[in-house]
């Protein structure tokens, strides 16, 4: 608890400083600092106290309302977790891609507040995630929700930032008006704010209307979570921020919606099977239309962005499952499915700051992150393209890599579900294990084409052929998330074990065989890990063997063989949109597919032109119409602000009449 | 028992074909096949004498070979496409296939029927009949396909009666005459009329008859 | 020891199973064929061989068949042998036998896209949509399995028969694996591997590049992949587990050859579908299993 304080002083500290330096280099190095010493602090922190402690503390509060009340739990050191390791890396990824950037530019340097409020963003997290109080935690979840609007603005020339981080901040403020209501509702209910108070007065059934308070957080969080459709956010904002940013977001921001909705369910009376089939459901819908819609991405960054829609889908599945095995009495579905859940929540945060890392250095070296001005990146730079095709297949899911281990601990869950009484409820488990089959089968095309089309091939720009390799500096951040991404893999059954002690603390929970489910999810981590040693030195060894094969039998380089065309050129490869056809020809509506030809007419056409968009249809035909349709009101309700003073003046008086007459009668 | 199971199984997976299908010569074999099955079915349950025996051979002349040549004499007086011209695809029909034997599975669990009145499976096996013949009537372009949908579903309705066949129902005679007035007055007249008049069986262009 | 013999047996024999298609194949257009050891001298002769490797390419190249192999290796080894479970085997351990097989996939498209070859990209792509397709139907025959299963593991589930006529639903469990079995090794009717050129579209275009050490890594995997899924129709089929070991395996090697003559007859009798009818086909075979899996579930 006392390195948690000391950990928020230091993003404070790096905050303040920051914005005292602004508009110098040093606060490019003090602003970084803070979050990086505020990180290790606070990884520090976490590795020196037990995984199952309870710590509390309770601090004086200046505001009439609730009290400041902090504690630690193991749900919270877990939730913790990925924002201190990716907030360390990104914020020296952050601070080498920012030197002297700025200088180069003409205008004003906003790195100053740019460091500011990336500090403030650690810290909101930091404080969501220790916050025992429900004022405390709004609060903090206020903070934290507006940061990342200022930081993903970084180039707010852009009008596709501004738009971008506008989007976000809307989607960001329908939600905590959700999660707002929760809280007021939750706490006008049971009279008090404090987590544990409002836990006993759900116990004693104070809270009325339970199934209300769960859609309000459910809906509330999954605005922040990312779900299908309130996933319009992510797909704009993460190709607008700066790498970095993009980094910290997916990989530790973006999870503080599953931290909320957790609380959310540990403060709701035990969930009803309903509740746990519905977050299931979403889930499942969002898994699949994310990775089906990352599939038809052009952009590196919105395909990402669409992957991470996809991966907070399969764990919201995890976390359904889990809730619904709690509900029917089968602990051993509770255990798996929540600590599947939780365990591909790690994996997932580190797989994909590192994805977004590497993406943001092809941005630098290339200047674009669209798949048809890449290509052949991985001679160019070596380490970028080994790291991003790793972590591809790692958040795949695919052995040896721990995204496997997560997928793995779900998919037994939804074997214990078989268990379940009733046919639906174990067909719903089947059908479950088949979408994460589909979902795997797809998350691999989509990751074979972000990695094979931009980093292997022939380039298909000028700018590609002539990209850079990275300082060694500047790999430091990405392989230091590759270096824990690693020792997940090598220690995963440990890893597992440090999740399930949130996974025993949830209500509810029969600890006996819980603990045996997750052991036995634990052993099986063991076997996958010798087994995926076994593999890596089979691979190494007939490597070695063709090298040998390759030295004693000769090795030369001929061009690639163009099928008798004597004249190819690298834009005849397969691109972006050519790689999803067959998927496409089959799934282009969930994939948001359009195809436009244009064609001179006559049998023998000079020009033709093909346009494939992907389009976001939640956004175009959800929200779009919607918020137009609130902007007519809004124009129709102008009418009363015409200008004239008197008129307003007169406003306010009827006002105060009125409520008077209404207050006094 | 064993024999019934396998026999309703394969009730149940012809009903799946019904939706997965291309080709409509392939979906008047599919008929004859049921219709076969269905002819087998009375005998697996009743043993083969007596009223199983005549219903079971009735069946077979009806449904197994009669329908079924009748329904490939229009189709090859026709010269229409051959193909299957689907409103909704053949992947979503039979996703809604598999959920229409959820459906009748959870059903059969829901209905209070008197034990030991079907055995286990001929209720949901009649039921997707039902729903596939009905799929077919809703997703499918062509007039023939309809017929056949509205066969199949006939089908299920007659499988349903199978097991109160025993006991003289009325059940049964009603859908044999339902049978027979479907075949003669939808194939032998109706089909021919609507190709004439719209030189096509696309069911798609009757709305061209509205007001 | 008895645990690895069945990895011995695959890693021995497997490249014989596409001599006997081919043999078959043959035989059944009035030819007398290749010898049925011949995979065995390809590979003998590849290995010798020296490595030619395109301009465009980079390190992936090399990776890419090297790790597809020992991937398809790691799944072999979940795979349980007739007489006794398999050397390691855990509860879902099916789970990662796919994967591995998912890991050799996308080693090959990578290797396959890192040429550059616009035919090797329409391979890859091919390959890529198709078994995502292909995975859910292999998920849902599996657990059609699992529900009824004394334990969870592959070795748990395949070798017990097919547990008598009151359940005839499971007898789709082999035939469905048949059809993966065609699908995920590019047999017809879902891509024709007769040719390295025109009529093949999805597996053989993608390793038009590789030569020498490589492209035995690459056949080698194949047929050893064409064992796994070969293996696990017999297993799946005959009650091996019940059986005195030296009957087990005379019963299961009998088992995978007669599977390797099946998908010779289809191979002869069947044209290559329309490359639009493939996920047609899958999509029954999805069918077909979701229906298994159901009426194993509500019995």
């Amino acid at each position: 608890m006392e390195l948690f304080g000391l950990s928020l002083a230091f993003y404070l500290l790096g905050a303040l400083a920051s914005l005292a330096f602004a508009g110098r280099e040093t606060a490019n190095h003090l602003g970084p600092a803070g979050a990086v010493a505020g990180s290790l602090v606070g990884l520090a922190g976490l590795a020196l106290t037990p995984a199952s402690a309870v710590a509390q503390a309770s601090l004086p509060w200046g505001l009439p309302l609730g009290s400041l009340a902090l504690g630690l739990d193991p749900a919270s050191r877990l939730f913790l977790l990925p924002v201190y390791a990716v907030g360390a890396a990104a914020a020296v990824a952050g601070s080498l891609a920012l030197a002297g950037s700025e200088a180069a530019q003409a205008g004003p340097d906003r790195r100053g507040t740019h460091w500011f409020f990336f500090n403030i963003l650690l810290a909101g997290l930091a404080l969501v995630m220790a916050a025992r109080d429900g004022v405390v935690f709004l609060i903090a979840w206020e903070v934290m929700s507006l940061a990342p609007f200022f930081l993903g603005s970084l180039h707010d020339d852009e009008a596709e930032v501004r738009e971008a981080a506008w989007t976000y901040l809307v989607c960001a403020h329908l939600g905590a008006a959700l999660v707002i209501a929760f809280f007021a509702l939750a706490m006008g209910q049971a009279g008090a704010t404090g987590f544990a108070a409002l836990a006993e007065a759900a116990r004693a059934g104070r809270l009325t209307m339970p199934s209300l308070l769960f859609f309000l957080a459910f809906f509330g969080f999954a605005a922040k979570i990312g779900l299908v459709p309130f996933h319009v956010w992510l797909p704009a904002i993460y190709p607008a921020a700066p790498g970095h940013v993009a980094a910290l977001m997916s990989g530790g921001m973006i999870n503080v919606g599953l931290y909320g909705l957790w609380r959310a369910l540990e403060i709701l009376p035990p969930p009803a099977a309903w509740q746990g089939w519905t977050i299931a459901g979403l889930g499942v819908a969002s898994a699949l239309l994310g990775i089906l819609a990352a599939l038809g991405q052009g952009n590196l960054k919105r395909l990402l962005a669409y992957s991470s829609v996809e991966n907070m889908g399969l764990i919201c599945l995890g976390l359904g499952l889990g809730l619904v095995g709690l509900a029917c009495g089968n602990p051993a579905m509770a255990a798996l499915g929540l600590g599947g859940a939780l365990f591909h929540m790690l994996c997932h945060a580190g797989f994909k700051s590192l994805l977004f890392l590497c993406a943001a250095e092809v941005l630098t070296a290339v200047g674009s992150a669209r798949i048809a001005h890449l290509g052949g990146l991985a001679k160019r730079m070596p380490a970028v393209g080994t790291l991003f095709l790793l972590a591809g297949a790692g958040i795949a899911g695919l052995p040896p890599l721990p995204g496997f281990i997560g997928e793995l601990t779900m998919a037994l869950a939804m074997l214990a579900g078989l268990d379940l009484p009733g046919l639906l409820p174990r067909t719903a488990s089947a059908a479950s294990l088949a979408a994460l089959a589909a979902v795997g089968g797809f998350a691999l095309a989509a990751f074979a084409k972000a990695g094979g089309l931009a980093f292997l091939g022939a380039p298909r720009t000028p700018a590609a052929a002539k990209a850079e390799a990275p300082s060694h500096a500047a790999l430091l951040a990405p392989l230091f998330l590759a270096a824990g991404l690693v020792t997940a893999a090598a220690l995963a059954p440990a890893l597992l074990r440090f999740v399930g002690q949130a996974v025993l603390a949830f209500p509810g929970m029969d600890p006996a065989p819980a603990r045996a489910a997750l052991e036995q999810a634990a052993m099986a981590a063991r076997t996958v890990g010798f087994f995926g040693a076994g593999i890596i030195l089979l691979a190494g060894g007939l490597l070695w063997l063709r090298a040998r094969a390759g030295a004693a039998h000769g090795r030369r380089r001929e061009p690639t063989w163009g099928c008798g065309y004597t004249a190819p050129t690298a834009r005849m490869q397969y691109g972006a949109a050519s790689f999803v056809e067959p998927a496409a020809k089959l799934l282009a509506g969930p994939m948001g597919l359009t195809r436009r030809l244009d064609m001179d007419p006559g049998l023998f056409p000079k020009r033709a032109t093909l346009f494939v968009v992907s389009r976001d249809a939640a956004r175009d035909r959800l929200f779009t119409p919607l918020f137009e349709a609130v902007a007519r009101l809004c124009d129709a309700a102008k009418v009363v602000q015409h200008g004239k003073v008197h008129l307003y003046i007169l406003y306010v008086l009827a006002t105060v009449v009125l409520l008077l007459a209404w207050k006094l009668s | 028992m064993a024999a019934i199971q396998s026999l309703l199984v394969a009730l149940v997976v012809v009903n799946l074909a019904y939706l997965a299908v291309t080709r409509l010569k392939t979906l008047t074999r599919i008929t004859a096949l049921q219709g076969v099955l269905l002819a087998a079915t009375p005998l697996a349950i009743a043993g083969p004498h007596g009223h199983g025996l005549i219903l079971s051979l009735a069946v077979l002349a009806i449904k197994g070979i009669g329908f079924p040549w009748l329904v490939a004499r229009t189709l090859s007086r026709l010269e229409v496409n051959p193909v299957v011209e689907p409103y909704f695809g053949f992947n979503m029909s039979l996703l809604a296939g598999v959920g229409g034997l959820l459906f009748s599975l959870w059903l059969e669990s829901r209905l209070p029927f008197p034990p030991g009145l079907f055995p286990p499976l001929l209720f949901p096996a009649a039921l997707t009949s039902i729903f596939s013949g009905l799929t077919l009537v809703v997703a499918r372009r062509k007039a023939l396909t309809q017929v056949i949908g509205y066969l199949a579903a006939e089908n299920g309705i007659f499988l349903l009666g199978v097991p109160l066949a025993a006991q003289g129902s009325v059940w049964l005679e009603l859908s044999v005459l339902l049978d027979v007035f479907v075949a003669v007055f939808v194939m032998g007249i109706a089909l021919h009329h609507i190709n004439k008049t719209f030189e096509s069986i696309d069911v798609g262009r009757f709305c061209s008859l509205r007001d | 020891m008895n645990a690895w013999l069945h990895i011995l047996a695959a890693l021995v024999l497997a490249p014989l199973i596409p001599g006997i298609i081919n043999r078959v194949k043959a035989r059944m257009s009035g030819r007398v064929g290749k010898p049925l050891l011949q995979t065995y001298f390809d590979l003998a002769k590849l290995t010798r061989k020296g490595l030619v490797e395109s301009h465009t390419a980079s390190f992936m190249l090399g990776v890419g068949p090297a790790v597809s192999l020992a991937a398809v290796c790691g799944a072999l080894c979940l795979l349980p042998s007739p007489a006794s479970p398999a050397p390691a085997s855990f509860g879902g351990d099916f789970m990662l036998a796919a994967y591995c097989l998912g890991l050799s996939r996308l080693a090959l498209i990578l290797a396959a896209l890192d040429t550059g070859s616009s035919f090797e990209g329409m391979g890859a792509s091919r390959e890529a949509a198709f078994s995502a397709l292909a995975e859910p139907v292999l998920f849902l025959a599996l657990l059609a399995l699992a529900v009824d299963a004394p334990s969870l593991s592959l070795s748990g589930m395949l070798g017990q028969g097919l547990s008598g006529a009151l359940a005839p639903e499971r007898l789709f469990v082999p035939l469905l694996l048949f059809i993966l079995l065609l699908t995920e090794n590019c047999r017809i009717p879902v891509d024709d591997p007769n040719t390295h050129l025109e009529l093949t579209m999805i597996h053989e275009v993608m390793v038009l590049d590789h030569s020498g050490p490589d492209m035995a890594m690459i056949s080698y995997g194949a047929a050893l992949k064409l064992w796994f899924f070969a293996a696990a129709v017999t297993l799946s089929l005959l009650p091996v587990q019940a059986m005195p070991p030296l009957a087990a395996w005379a019963a299961f090697l009998a088992g995978v050859a007669l599977v390797a003559v099946a998908v010779g007859l289809i191979e002869s009798s069947m044209a290559r579908l329309r490359l639009l009818r493939v996920p047609r086909l899958l999509g029954s075979a999805g069918a077909l299993a979701a229906l298994s899996l159901v009426l194993t579930v509500w019995r």
